[in-house]
């Protein structure tokens, strides 16, 4: 169970990063943008691809954003050039990928074609070195030892993982925050806000839209590449519904977090991603569930996320309202009272 | 400063909906004239504005900004020069980012928007130093998010943010209709202070005849996309409602048809 919810902690961190760049689109930019599903496998493709040709893993893993700001490019060119539906232009793009990510992994066997797998089992990858790193500081030991005397008794293999990781989404957490207040920031959020406004303050809505998507499918590629090295495969199905799951992460995130300001967004965003996979885990506890249900239990929980709120607001106005009407009549008896003392 | 030159703008030409929405316009403004526009609805004011805004682009004829011809320039780019505030006070700013990342914003209007910070302490201050300029008090709220502010003083926001970076032209487009008497006068002020402050060029649409007598310094009268009626600095302080409706009737034959402009 501890090893189940430490793992799931583990892996929900790395995805945050793909919920900030839904979170970009979806909220910041207004866009529902459905590249991700596509882009996140790029992102995973290139850098199994670029790892297993025998490429410097942190080097791969950076190719791997870049593709994605291409693939994120590109869908915005198509919706703001071409004039395609937002919709429309993501899950065109998302079909494109399919095939190209094939194309990319299909680099690393003889004929070139299409690969469906790439296995990482023995492979450098980023967290190969980071663990490699990790071992000669020997935390891992005490931190385990404090466990296993609080009667914890099966322990992770390493915190090294754990460690980095959250660095590495606490740093692109306040990357986003500073980027969202410079002046292209907030041009940006403008956008999402009212275009017309933004236009009339000299600002290009195209170009913008088109960073946004760019710079959003670069997260979720970076992402992509981190769970593929993470998982040790890389796999053309992993990207199917991950959008959606970025989706929950966002929602869950900002409903139990609130959405205050733009730091409190984005923490509660990938908080909300953590939330979200520990709560898959759990589900996947119950004997009932097996992994194939995965899907449809991220669509109940989403659903439960958007309609739970709204829910909870609606009975705090009824009760609200009837406090109101109580003190109402309150006041009125009391005045009548008054009236009968007088008369 | 602003030329506008043998302008034509036809709707749904060739169709039976057909509708010439400017005919030949001619408008010249000198540094730091203040123009306003009356007329009926559907006399071509909005669109006129829209054509020098670069919302539209004119079928015929040029538009040009400081002897630059700016007829082909897109809106985005053309609104580096141009100031604007809609009639719709919702509009000009957006609703759920900060007072001061409105004013940010606006204040990046003649910049390259880059990745410095977009609120630093000397833009604050500029920020405080304006808003004060209004009377309303937002100064002292400036982190709270636009779309809490009720819509006059959203309208006086989107004025300051439209004119506090001295745009070469600035465009008012209906820009109190939307608005209860009161405000509309706050901000029909307001309007007349800011221009007179930074001496704007300033082009401005109304439905409101006594607007448009009670500011600027030159009164223009449109009807069926023509100019028909153009009144200069010498005449215009002692022009009355009465004077406009009797040159309208003189010129067309016939009564001004706008209950709006009747009742206002």
């Amino acid at each position: 169970m501890f090893v189940a919810i430490f793992g799931s902690v583990e892996q929900g961190i790395i995805y945050a990063i793909m919920a900030l760049g839904v979170y970009l689109t979806f909220r910041v930019l207004d866009f529902p943008d459905l590249t991700v599903d596509g882009s996140f496998v790029t992102g995973g493709a290139t850098a199994a691809t670029m790892i297993t040709l025998g490429y410097n893993p942190f080097i791969a893993t950076l190719c791997a954003l870049i593709a994605g700001f291409i693939a994120g490019s590109i869908t915005g060119i198509l919706h703001t050039k071409a004039k395609i539906n937002a919709l429309l232009a993501g899950i065109l793009m998302m079909i494109a990928l399919y095939s190209i990510n094939l194309r990319i992994m299909g680099a690393t066997s003889e004929t070139s074609i299409g690969r469906p797998t790439i296995p990482l089992s023995n492979a450098d990858t980023v967290f190969k070195s980071v663990a490699a790193f990790w071992q000669k500081l020997g935390i891992d030991d005490s931190i385990n030892n404090m466990l296993r005397s609080m009667g914890v008794q099966m322990v992770p293999n390493t915190w090294g993982t754990i460690f980095i990781m959250i660095i590495v989404t606490i740093f692109i957490k306040f990357a986003a925050d500073w980027f969202l207040k410079t002046e292209q920031g907030l041009a940006i959020r403008a956008t999402g806000d009212n275009s017309k406004m933004i236009r009339s303050f000299s600002a290009n809505t195209d170009t913008l839209i088109i960073i946004g998507l760019g710079i959003s499918n670069a997260l979720v590629a970076l992402s992509g590449a981190l769970i593929a090295q993470y998982s040790r495969f890389a796999d053309i199905q992993t990207g199917t519904g991950m959008i959606v799951s970025g989706l929950a992460s966002v929602i869950i995130g900002e409903a139990i977090f609130g959405t205050k300001s733009v730091a409190r967004t984005t923490l509660a965003v990938v908080c909300g991603a953590v939330i979200y996979r520990i709560v898959i885990a759990l589900a996947l506890q119950i004997k009932l569930f097996d992994t194939g249900d995965l899907k449809v239990l991220t669509a109940i929980i989403v659903i439960i996320a958007l309609v739970v709120p709204n829910l909870i607001e609606k009975r705090k106005e009824k009760k609200r309202r009837a406090r109101r009407r109580m003190m109402r009549y309150q006041q009125l008896t009391s005045a009548k009272k008054d009236g009968e003392f007088i008369a | 400063m602003l030329k506008v030159k043998n302008v034509n703008k036809i709707f749904n030409e060739a169709t039976a909906d057909e509708k010439i929405a400017l005919n030949d316009i001619d408008l010249l403004l000198a540094p730091g004239d203040f123009v306003t526009i009356i007329g009926s609805n559907g006399a071509g004011k909005s669109t006129l504005m829209s054509t020098i805004s670069g919302a539209l682009t004119p079928d015929i004829g040029d538009i040009s900004i400081n002897e630059k011809i700016v007829t082909k320039l897109p809106e985005y780019k053309r609104s580096k020069y141009i100031g604007r505030v809609f009639q719709d006070p919702m509009a000009g700013t957006a609703p759920n980012m900060t007072i001061e990342e409105n004013l940010a914003i606006a204040y990046s209007r003649k910049k390259n928007r880059g990745l410095r910070n977009a609120i630093n302490r000397r833009r604050k201050d500029f920020f405080i130093e304006s808003l004060q300029m209004l009377g309303l008090n937002l100064e002292s709220r400036l982190s709270a998010k636009v779309g809490l502010l009720s819509g006059g003083e959203r309208q006086a926001l989107s004025l300051l943010m439209a004119t506090f970076t001295k745009p070469d032209i600035l465009l008012l487009d209906e820009h109190t209709a939307a608005l209860d008497p009161s405000r509309a006068e706050i901000i029909t002020n307001l309007t007349k202070n800011l221009v007179a402050k930074d001496q704007l060029t300033t082009l401005m649409v109304t439905h409101n005849m006594q607007q448009a007598l009670d500011l600027g310094n030159r009164l223009i009268m449109m009807d069926k996309g023509q100019i028909i009626l153009e009144v200069g600095p010498d005449k215009k302080p002692y022009l009355t409602i009465d004077d406009l409706m009797s040159e309208f009737q003189r010129i067309r034959g016939e009564k001004m048809v706008s209950d709006r402009a009747l009742l206002s």
